[in-house]
């Protein structure tokens, strides 16, 4: 009886040392240009050329602009970074995917669109949300640039295995309830650091009822949970989502493919190092209120009060964070107004979180006193699919932008980014002091959510709101 | 990489939890494809009271005296004290590059992220683990007086307070053994190169749609 972690693992894992590590086959591996100049640098300077160029996938996405993308990038910083990549991709024969690819993106939205990432393979990248990709039942996580040389030098890693915890969500998810919502209150439920060296399987009823768009979103922000990676079974919606992408094999491949995945789901009675559950049923949309992922409460609750904690440290810190965030203890959620509102990153910017918001500000019109409210796909593919669907229409007709692709202010490395005090409502998974800009104040919640604060010009409840009304 | 045996210092105690590796290296100054000259940029948002572009020199900039780091009784350290969680967060390795180029040899926390704490483990930067009651000891012995001497010894893996107690730590037998002979990582495991390629054929034999290139 094993885990889907422990198959994964096995079928990887050799050259075992007497300390418990192995080396780790890694069979996927996805580059972008912050993390991997210097491990280029690093192989070259060693005379090391790359074990298997064609296991690679470069993808520029966290510098590129949003606007205005043909001018190029304006910061020359940025542009060598890129530059360097494409540089690094050509000299290597590495595939590169660059700004004005037709196929780029942010990397996790890329990776399982083009079938690069499969069920059973290990997959790496330089990136901690590389987790996101787990959701195709494969062992996916984020390393660093000299993990990254060393798998760009080797194919492997030197690792041992990861804790493993089942977190089992059974349910219906109520009206206006979305994945993220799901880890959003998982994570204020067991804290940022509360998966801390496990690998986390989710299943049960309420997993399986989701699209693979919402698998990844919740896989994504494993490591907000402090999981290095997350994973979910393979059934027929993994099947379905795989089926004919680029990568993906055809044929008798495929076949013998779709066999052997198909065994990619844990074995009744599995024993995982720790389990926990959650009732479906009982979640409501999530903002975040604080400077950690972790700093939750629900959109009908108030700001919390540190003075009610009883812990000294974690009463200072949420202190801290409300001194930072602007708020006061007891304020109703949806008392908070915004900004600006961030819909993108690679938590949520593919097809089904654009169509969610499309459909919450169709026909309507942003509120005035939300300066900006941008919408950023995350990917060429996603932008161009949205656009047949007419979503841009809805969104640029609300008064919101519609950008090219990338990262952009889910970490603020190019030109979009808050203001110091500037509150933004944001699709993304990060909401620790500066990550949108410095002294930028992030809550994080669903697409849904999200769209339906910049038309309120503060949170609403996105389960009152009717979409039939603005026809 | 630089071998770790020992190292005896004075500590600066940041008593934050959770710090995570957007403080210790905001994302803007990522932009460099060059591995050094990330010091003048660690916690930036915290260290500097303005707001400042990528390569700007910390020397001139308005100080945030608030800051543990900023404070003189500190300026000597080279071991960070941190509380748990820290360097959760982002993969980026720029953090254990900022730290290290700053001076800072050793962190010692409770508990850190995962990534970070491998990413230290690959540059020499030593993280030592140990439970919350002896951080205690020790932020408390470091902030009654900032010339406390403390002593990480890896051979023997332990932390000593000045002439006083010691506190052992664990740590990987393999990793323990390369960060004291400060051994090539990537050397060590092309030493079992014909390895990796009869893995690599097996794999192949089994999975062949692995085997076609992206
Ligand atoms: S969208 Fe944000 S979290 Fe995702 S890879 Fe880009 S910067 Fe990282």
């Amino acid at each position: 009886m094993k885990t889907l972690y422990q198959k994964i693992w096995d079928t990887h894992a050799f050259a075992g040392a007497p300390d418990g590590s192995c080396l780790l086959y890694i069979d996927r591996h996805l580059l972008n240009e912050v993390s991997s100049p210097q491990a280029f640098d690093g192989l070259r300077d060693a005379g090391r050329a790359p074990w298997n160029s064609g296991a690679c996938l470069a993808i520029a996405d966290h510098n590129v602009p949003t606007a205005n993308r043909a001018a190029g990038i304006a910061d020359p910083l940025s542009r060598a970074q890129v530059a360097a990549l494409a540089g690094n991709a050509a000299q290597y024969d590495i595939t590169f995917l660059g700004p004005d690819d037709a196929r780029q993106g942010i990397e996790h939205v890329v990776g399982p669109e083009l079938g690069a990432t499969l069920p059973g393979i290990t997959l790496v990248c330089g990136d901690s949300h590389t987790s996101t990709h787990g959701a195709f039942a494969c062992l996916a996580f984020g390393i660093g640039t000299s993990e990254v040389e060393h798998v760009l030098a080797t194919q492997t890693l030197r690792t041992r295995p990861m804790k493993t915890m089942l977190v089992r969500i059974d349910g219906t998810l109520g009206a206006g309830v979305t994945a993220k919502d799901v880890i959003l209150s998982l994570i204020g439920r067991i804290g940022t650091g509360g998966a801390t060296g496990h690998a986390i399987e989710y299943a049960g009823s309420a997993i399986r009822g989701l699209s693979m768009e919402g698998r990844m979103t919740i896989c994504n922000m494993s490591i907000e949970a402090g999981a290095r990676a997350g994973l979910i079974a393979v059934d027929d919606t993994t099947i379905d989502y795989v089926r004919s992408r680029p990568y993906a094999p055809s044929g008798a491949a495929w076949t013998q493919a779709e066999a052997y995945w198909r065994g990619l789901v844990s074995d009744p009675g599995a024993e995982f190092d720790r389990v926990i559950s959650l009732d479906a049923a009982a979640i409501v949309p999530q903002v975040s209120w604080g400077t950690s992922p972790g700093m939750v409460v629900a959109v009908d609750g108030r700001v919390p009060d540190p003075d009610a904690e009883t812990d000294a440290g974690r009463r200072e810190s949420q202190w801290r964070a409300l001194r930072y965030m602007g708020l006061t203890p007891h304020t109703p959620v949806t008392e908070i107004a915004l900004d600006k509102v961030f819909i993108g990153s690679c938590t949520n910017s593919r097809i089904e979180d654009l169509r969610a918001a499309a459909a919450v500000v169709r026909g309507r019109r942003k509120a005035a006193s939300v300066r900006l409210a941008m919408v950023v796909p995350g990917s060429t593919q996603v932008k161009l699919q949205a656009e047949r669907e007419g979503l841009d229409r809805d969104f640029l007709a609300a008064g919101f932008e519609w950008r090219d692709s990338g990262c952009s202010m889910c970490m603020a490395m190019n030109d979009d980014r808050l203001s110091p005090g500037e509150r933004c409502a944001s699709t993304s998974n990060r909401n620790f002091e500066g990550r949108q800009g410095s002294g930028g104040r992030t809550h994080l919640v669903s697409p849904a959510m999200a769209a339906a604060a910049a038309i309120a010009g503060r949170f609403v409840d996105v389960r009152d709101w009717t979409l039939e009304d603005a026809r | 990489m630089t071998p770790f045996v020992e190292h005896a210092g004075t500590a600066v105690p940041l008593d934050r939890a959770h710090v995570d590796t957007d403080a210790i290296i905001p994302a803007r100054f990522l932009t460099s494809i060059s591995r050094s000259g990330f010091e003048a940029h660690l916690f930036d948002g915290w260290r500097f009271l303005d707001r400042a572009v990528p390569g700007t020199p910390a020397d001139g900039r308005p100080l945030n005296l608030d800051f543990v780091l900023n404070l003189p009784r500190h300026h000597a350290a080279t071991i960070l004290l941190a509380r748990e969680n820290f360097g959760c967060g982002s993969s980026r390795e720029h953090a254990v590059w900022a730290i290290q180029q700053y001076g800072l040899r050793v962190v010692i926390a409770p508990s850190f992220g995962d990534i970070f704490y491998q990413n230290s483990l690959k540059s020499g930067l030593l993280p030592v683990r140990l439970p919350e009651a002896v951080m205690d000891v020790l932020f408390d012995a470091v902030q009654a007086d900032s010339a406390t001497a403390i002593t990480v010894d890896l051979p023997s893996q332990t932390v000593a307070i000045g002439n006083g107690p010691r506190y052992g730590f664990e740590m990987d037998t393999e990793r323990k053994h390369q960060l004291i002979n400060g051994l090539d990582d990537i050397g060590l495991t092309l030493a079992v190169v014909e390895e990796i390629r009869a893995f690599q054929a097996g794999h192949w034999a089994r999975f062949p749609w692995l085997a076609e290139r992206l």
